[in-house]
């Protein structure tokens, strides 16, 4: 389980970017993070994940707890250990690297035999066919959907508990944002993974996640479980781009309407 | 011959009967001159710093060497090492050196733009060559310990060379054989091993490096460590051709056009760039004309701009993956 309690994160000693967050993750759910840009979702992920530091951002107040304890002061490589990944946004692949290799460098931090390592290999292929064909190839040259299936792959090589994903959907066309949100669910189901998911795509989020959260400048300003939000007049306007009434709203008045309305006041 | 008396033009400007010893020459010359740019293309790999100390590592190692072979004058010696365990020493000391540069000096400016880390780099150059005039003083040291004498030399008969012979130093052909194995032993660890992969994955991206659990700065202090390593070995083999000075550092004047030749983030381009560059050099001995005999140090750099025009990116760089 993992809690965060309250966080403020701060860059550079002046930026501040989290006021207050908190929110948790039971294992084995499927939680997702929806806000615009700039709200916090990607800090968040990275407070979780101990990359805040290497990039002069540090949490000034609050807590990261996982299984009770607290991991906000740990490095990276420490909280992969424990069994947390983060695919960071804009599927980062070793570009110069092969699929294959790109898989292996998700299990380097564990001492496993070559067995085993085959194994988890094997499993990888198993959800992702796409990815044995081209084991060979140079991970750089290919598709944009193929290598979000790599970062995903990479990240059950950790042989994870939860995995925090970033936009898994960006940039990809529909059908293959379907395709991938139908593997992370499957992920989950089989394995019992929890996973921490921060997407654009609200419809999808939504439908794949039993809790949501909704951030706004660095707090979370909505939150419940995601069929109760899909139904909350505010996200359908913000989000979905209905109406109460369902019919599409005229992009003007949406934005006057928005101009007027925040979450809290 | 009549190969080589036919050349018209060519044959008043190259003296073809040099040109096989020349040639030879070259290429043994220029496996020591690989194995140097290899430390350099290491830490660049990895960490994206162009390492300007590397010469003053080799130089460094190399009279490091010597000391712990008892080189130091009459009577004052500490060690007195057979050459084997010396340049063991040596290099379990570069090791360290090279761990400790990257933990003291490089580490506390991560994040700071490279530009600043570069010039960090030509401090500790600094520093070491002076470190080193202070601990073995300026004047060139020629008891560097041989394996074999200067006069041991192999002969291979070669009908149209000069002499009907090429003519190689034992010792000149041992640092090549020495500069291969250690080139070939460290891309295999490089391209074979999980840590090879972990420095190669670093190289990569940081971030990325970072958030599948590498950790990024041992991977640092490591690559750090074997460059030393490397720097030694190819300190050690440079010495035992040229005896130990504080001159020994301006070996990486000629490494660098070998590491662009090759593309700056290729190891088996650097140890090939070598070559080109060995090749380069004595080419130029073989020429009829003292103009371009003199050239020896420039010669390099007129085949690299030739090079660069053709290919930017080095004979073997990463090309940057561009998706449309």
């Amino acid at each position: 389980m993992l809690h965060i309690n309250n966080i403020e994160v701060v860059y550079s000693d002046v930026i501040f970017v989290l006021r207050g967050v908190s929110l948790s993750v039971r294992d084995g759910q499927i939680v997702s993070m929806l806000g615009a840009n700039g709200a916090g979702k990607s800090t968040t992920l990275k407070a979780i994940s101990g990359l805040l530091r290497a990039q002069q951002g540090e949490v000034t107040r609050g807590s990261v707890e996982w299984h009770g304890e607290r991991i906000d002061n740990k490095t990276p490589d420490e909280i992969v250990r424990m069994g947390i990944v983060q695919m960071l946004e804009g599927r980062p692949l070793f570009q110069h690297l092969t699929v294959e290799e790109n898989l292996r460098a998700g299990a380097l931090f564990r001492t496993t035999s070559e067995a085993s390592l085959g194994r988890d290999l094997d499993e990888v292929y198993e959800y992702f066919p796409r990815l044995l064909e081209f084991r060979r190839r140079t991970a750089g040259y290919l598709s944009g959907g193929e290598q979000q299936m790599v970062v995903i792959g990479r990240a059950l090589m950790a042989k994870p508990k939860l995995m925090l994903l970033d936009e898994p959907s960006l940039g990809l066309a529909p059908l293959l944002a379907q395709a991938i949100f139908q593997v992370i669910r499957r992920i989950n189901a089989e394995s019992g993974v929890s996973m921490l998911i921060v997407e654009q795509n609200a419809h999808v989020a939504l439908a794949t996640a039993a809790h949501a959260y909704v951030m706004e400048s660095g707090r979370i300003v909505l939150n419940g479980p995601a069929e109760q939000l899909a139904q909350n007049a505010d996200i359908k306007n913000f989000y979905l781009g209905l109406t109460q009434a369902d019919e599409r709203k005229s992009y003007r008045d949406a934005k006057h309407y928005k101009r007027r309305k925040r979450w809290l006041g | 011959m009549r190969l080589f008396s036919s050349g018209g033009a060519l044959n008043t400007f190259l003296n073809w009967s040099l040109v096989p010893q020349q040639f030879v020459t070259g290429i043994l010359n220029g496996g020591t001159i690989g194995l140097i740019a290899l430390g350099i293309v290491l830490i660049y790999k990895s960490s994206e710093v162009f390492n300007f100390a590397h010469g003053h590592l080799v130089m460094f190692g190399a009279f490091l060497t010597w000391w712990f072979s008892g080189g130091a004058e009459a009577g004052g010696e500490l060690f007195n090492l057979p050459l084997w365990a010396a340049v063991v020493a040596a290099l379990v000391v570069s090791m360290g050196i090279g761990l400790l540069i990257e933990r003291f000096a490089l580490r506390p400016l991560t994040g700071q733009p490279l530009l600043a880390i570069m010039l960090m780099t030509l401090g500790m150059a600094q520093l070491i060559e002076g470190v080193t005039a202070i601990l073995f003083g300026v004047q060139l040291k020629s008891n560097f310990p041989a394996l074999f004498s200067p006069s041991d030399v192999l002969v291979i008969p070669f009908p149209g060379a000069f002499g009907n012979a090429i003519r190689l130093k034992y010792t000149l052909v041992a640092t090549f054989i020495v500069a291969l194995l250690a080139a070939a032993l460290f891309i295999w660890f490089f391209n074979r091993t999980k840590t090879g992969l972990a420095m190669r994955a670093t190289a990569e991206s940081h971030e990325v490096a970072r958030s599948v659990g590498i950790n990024v700065s041992r991977v640092f202090g490591l690559s750090w460590g074997i460059a030393g390593c490397i720097a030694t070995l190819g300190g050690v083999l440079l010495a035992t051709l040229t005896g130990v000075s504080l001159n020994l550092s301006t070996v990486v004047l000629i490494a660098f056009p070998a590491i662009l030749l090759g593309g700056l983030d290729s190891l088996g381009g650097a140890l090939l760039g070598g070559f080109a560059v060995g090749l380069a050099q004595a080419l130029v001995q073989a020429s009829q004309r003292i103009e371009v005999r003199n050239a020896t140090e420039i010669a390099p750099y007129i085949l690299l701009l030739v090079v660069l025009l053709i290919r930017p990116e080095g004979l073997f760089g990463q090309k940057r993956i561009e998706r449309v």
